[in-house]
């Protein structure tokens, strides 16, 4: 019975993995909450738009590699992110205006809108392609590990060794960061409080004098720093292809309806179950439990629940459960 | 009905023509490869039609049921393996039955039992406990049915019975998951709804992917039994040879256009009969009631209508259609390939199909599945037409390169603008309901 | 006759085709209470919501303080010193309350400390549950909280659909007690009532709206010692 070194091979394999994933879903499962928020609709052109953020944010790191700028041992995608956010932010903004301003002006029922974004997912996902391809992008620079499996070991004499990557402690901090000054925003601003009073209720919002459009824009605006955000630190975590965004999509809607629609603090918890889910269900729990049981009690087959094939089941499956027993999720999100 | 007037016989006039002219301009094979697909299309743009149409209800997970067809078409026309069978057949079967048993438990276990922690800790024993169990009896059993000869087999095969019946039982299995699938997400809203069934699909799709056992996954099922003669028998056939001579053509091209020919005779008849059963089912009683139910929800529950039950039909029906245009389609490919079926992609396509066509309108759906198929196939090479065009006095480089490769995801692109355009500007699609 | 402060003068007009208001007239003197009273479907919060700019008119006119206003849009007349507290959903649930009262004064752009310090002077157990989500009130204190986030623009005239609408009479009797304070401030106060009797007992002018019309108008006490009205709407 060794719990350390089984406590190491779970972190390394399980949680430090799960909490990475889990920042980035959380950051996109925000964005996808607020427009359901604020706008009413489920927002299926999200992925998408987190796809033409990262590749913005690419680009502008590849000019400024070009250029010699660089961020030390940090990616310089860090840098360009904010321009990739402005970018991206210019394209949000024009779409609301050109596609879907005209429905809301006419009330349209929510599905029609649902349907709308789906047009808008595929134009956007045709327009990242046509920018920057369908293969694979690997943009990270930048120290790659803050401490290697091998230093680990040698560090601590265990025999299971912990891999930090940088990109993995940048995703914490980075989404931490964005999470806090969502959260002042929104609680501390009169902008901020004004969204909210116009998601709690429009009418009156109206009748205080609040301005749909300007709460629409703001909302927007901060979609499209969100979706950059969580598309570029998933991109330096793993890899950029325009086609994994499109899939993402699943797992960040099933993180904000499990959270609750609507509840930005249920985006965020969500975001971490579902990660944590599809970790700990496709994970082969045989090292962890050969560590942590009794010897004559050690399994001998993998202990893999569900293949990893099965990843994006296990978010659904969790998506369903939560519909039917409790649809409007762990923070009551809105039910419109 | 659609009235039989100038303008929409003129629409279906325009396809027809359309088709001509690929005929003409790359070759017939092409055209009616594309005349086969469409029918496909339009049966499938039939079934979304009926859940939004009739329903409103907003079903993206399409090509879970289209792949259940497919399924179907290996499950009942390929050959038993019985090597197979013998290895684990048995232990599959135990299995699944374990499995459903054990689902069926945990429903009871919730049913009757009151509410309140104890009902939840029994419910999640009995899910525990039957998992672990079914995975102890079906692992072994699947691993065994895989390791017989994998490279050719590896699964338990079909039932050997004709391919035209697979036709049906796709629907019919189509139509099961969609009581399932119906039975627990049709009182969602409709993004709810949505989402849910878009992950049925994905369950579905990767349920074939990685269950070797059944079908194969992504080693995929080849050489599907036929309903139509094979090519090469054609040219074998002295008496085909000779017929073929004398309409002047050479006998292999002539053999792939009749080949073509006998399953757009076949897609024909399915088509017409399920629009004649449609329409029928339009004017009957049930068809006004479930428009009555769509135009005023509130007012017809209000009336002592069961909103959901008869949800519930239009949903099962719809996605039973999917099935068989699912079966017919993995016929006409002769083999089920599960890494094929894109979700996303081919469901929004459809989609497109069914707004642009005219949704609450069978023949609208219909007009829709051809012409959005046929722009689907031509946009790459008319895209790539236009933009050697456009291109043609610039200066070899990047732009120049890069432009020319953009053809090729013009597609996406398209059918996106395509359908924004429609919804903004016509929302009743070309043949709207009347 | 001295032009009123407020007068929505001979409204015509409906939602659709058919017109609900006919030619009705419901004028509030400067820091007076005027009522609305009348059988259900009499367009009371019709008339009301006309005066507010939320209902087309046909024909008549509105005006405040001598300017004619017809033409405004209810949040331009929320910036002229109209306030409108709705009848359901008029606090923002999630928000706590002074958060509500935060968003009521949101067009002001002054310091808004001591118009809060008043609202809490009216209404002393807002001040105990200013952090509180305005959602987890009970009925009553949320219709304070409603008035108040009303009272934040600092207005001239505050509309109240049916205030007591649901509450129980001890806390009616309040809230009543409370409207009376505030029309000591030299608010005008225009409100539509369910509760015939006590809302007569307070007002200085009641208006009695049948399908519409104007059926009796006068005072408040005038009313209430009338006959035919005791006899058709206050159960004799």
């Amino acid at each position: 019975m060794d719990f350390i070194n089984g406590f190491v091979t779970l972190a390394n394999f399980v949680i430090v993995p799960g909490l990475a994933y889990g920042a980035q879903l959380a950051l996109g499962a925000l964005g996808v909450t607020l427009i359901y928020g604020i706008l009413r609709f489920s927002n299926f052109a999200h992925g998408d738009t987190m796809a033409f953020g990262t590749t913005m944010t690419i680009l502008i790191t590849w000019a400024m590699q070009a250029a010699g700028i660089g961020f030390g041992v940090l990616p310089t995608a860090l840098l360009a992110l904010p321009f990739g956010i402005a970018l991206t932010a210019l394209l949000v903004l024009g779409t609301d205006r050109a596609v879907y301003r005209f429905y809301r002006v006419q009330k349209a029922a929510p599905v029609i809108l649902v349907i709308v974004s789906m047009g808008v997912m595929f134009v956007m996902n045709g327009l990242t392609r046509f920018i920057i391809g369908v293969e694979e992008v690997n943009f990270a620079d930048g120290g790659r590990f803050i401490v290697t499996a091998r230093e680990f070991r040698d560090m601590t004499g265990l025999q299971e060794g912990l891999a930090i990557r940088t990109t993995q402690v940048i995703t914490l901090i980075t989404a931490a960061i964005a999470v806090a000054a969502l959260f002042w925003f929104l609680g501390r601003t009169r902008t901020g409080k004004s969204m909210r009073a116009f998601s709690d209720n429009e009418d009156l919002a109206l009748l205080s004098g609040i301005s749909p459009e300007r709460v629409v824009a703001v909302t927007w605006i901060i979609t499209a720093a969100l979706a950059t955000t969580a598309g570029t630190l998933y991109g330096l975590d793993k890899s950029f292809k325009v086609f994994t965004y499109f899939q993402l999509l699943l797992p960040i809607f099933a993180s904000a309806i499990v959270g609750g629609l609507g509840s930005p603090l249920g985006a965020i918890a969500g975001g971490f179950v579902i990660a944590f889910s599809e970790v700990t269900v496709t994970y082969a729990w045989r090292r962890v439990l050969t560590y942590w049981l009794p010897d004559d009690l050690a399994p001998s087959g993998l202990v893999q629940l569900m293949s990893t094939d099965y990843k994006f089941a296990v978010s659904f499956g969790i998506l369903i459960i939560v519909l039917l027993f409790r649809p409007t999720g762990l923070f009551r999100g809105k039910v419109i | 009905m659609m009235r039989l007037n100038l303008r929409n016989l003129a629409l279906f006039g325009v396809v027809g023509l359309l088709l001509v002219i690929t005929g003409l301009t790359q070759s017939w094979n092409v055209a009616l490869t594309i005349l086969n697909m469409g029918l496909i299309s339009a049966i499938m743009a039939l079934g979304v039609n009926m859940q939004w149409g009739y329903a409103g209800l907003f079903n993206i997970g399409v090509m879970g049921f289209v792949a259940l067809g497919g399924l179907a078409a290996v499950l009942i026309a390929m050959p038993p393996v019985p090597a197979a069978w013998t290895a684990g057949g048995l232990g599959v079967v135990a299995g699944l039955l374990l499995g459903a048993a054990t689902i069926a438990g945990a429903v009871q276990v919730w049913k009757r039992m009151a509410p309140g922690r104890l009902r939840v800790a029994a419910m999640l024993a009995v899910l525990v406990a039957g998992f672990w169990l079914y995975r102890m009896v079906i692992d072994p059993a699947t691993a065994a049915v895989e390791a017989v000869n994998p490279a050719l087999e590896g699964y338990l095969g079909g039932l050997g019975l004709p391919i035209l019946l697979a036709w049906p039982v796709g629907g019919l299995l189509a139509a099961g998951a969609a009581w399932l699938i119906g039975k627990a997400a049709l009182g969602l809203r409709s993004d709810y709804l949505a989402i849910a069934t878009l992950g049925i699909a994905e369950i579905i799709i990767a349920i074939l992917k990685n269950e070797d056992w059944l079908a194969r996954g992504v080693k995929n099922v080849v050489g599907i039994p036929r309903p139509v003669p094979y090519e090469v028998d054609l040219q074998r056939s002295p008496g085909f040879v000779e017929w073929a001579r004398g309409w002047g053509t050479d006998p292999v091209a002539a053999s792939s256009v009749v080949v073509k020919l006998a399953y757009a005779a076949l897609f024909i008849v399915v088509l017409l009969a399920l629009i004649w059963l449609f329409e029928k089912a339009l004017k009957s009683p049930w068809g006004r009631m479930m428009r009555a139910i769509r135009d005023n929800e509130v007012a017809a529950g209000a009336m002592g209508k069961d909103v959901t039950r008869r949800h519930l039909q239009v949903f099962i029906l719809g996605s039973a259609v999917l099935g068989v245009a699912g079966a017919m389609m993995t016929t006409l490919d002769g083999q089920l390939t599960p890494g094929s079926y894109q979700p996303l992609r081919f469901t929004f396509l459809v989609w497109v199909m069914v707004i642009v066509g005219g949704s609450g309108n069978n023949w609208g759906a219909v007009l829709g599945g051809f012409l959005i198929w046929w722009l689907w196939v031509m946009v790459e090479p008319i895209g790539h037409w236009l933009m050697q065009l456009i291109t043609w006095g610039m200066a070899e480089g990047w732009l120049r390169t890069h432009l020319l490769d953009a053809a090729a995801h013009m597609r996406m692109l398209t059918m996106g603008l395509v359908l924004l355009f429609v919804l903004r500007f016509s929302p009743r699609g070309l043949i709207p309901e009347k | 006759m001295a032009e009123p402060f407020l007068i929505g003068d001979g409204m015509t007009g409906g939602y659709g085709a058919v017109d609900i208001l006919h030619d009705c007239t419901i004028a509030v003197e400067k820091g007076e209470i005027a009522v609305i009273v009348g059988p259900n479907g009499a367009g009371k919060s019709t008339a009301m919501k006309a005066v507010f700019g939320m209902l087309p008119l046909r024909s008549g006119a509105v005006r405040l303080n001598g300017e004619d206003i017809t033409r405004l849009s209810p949040q331009d007349r929320v910036a002229r010193g109209m306030a409108f507290v709705p009848q359901t959903n008029n606090i923002f649930t999630s928000m706590t309350v002074e958060e509500n009262l935060e968003m009521g004064a949101f067009l002001r752009r002054d310091d808004i400390s001591g118009t809060m310090e008043q609202v809490y002077e009216l209404f002393p157990i807002l001040r105990d549950k200013r952090r509180q989500a305005a959602g987890e009130l009970s009925g009553g204190q949320r219709q304070q909280v409603a008035v108040g986030r009303a009272l934040m623009t600092r207005p001239t005239v505050l509309m109240l659909d049916e205030p007591t609408a649901g509450v129980s009479p001890i806390v009616m009797d309040e809230l009543f007690d409370r409207i009376i304070e505030v029309a000591r401030t030299g608010i005008s106060i225009l409100m539509v009532e369910q509760n015939a009797r006590q809302a007569l007992e307070i007002a200085h002018k009641g208006y009695v709206l049948v399908q519409g019309a104007n059926r009796f108008t006068d005072t408040g006490q005038a009313l209430l010692a009338d006959p035919e009205v005791r006899r058709s709407f206050l159960g004799g």
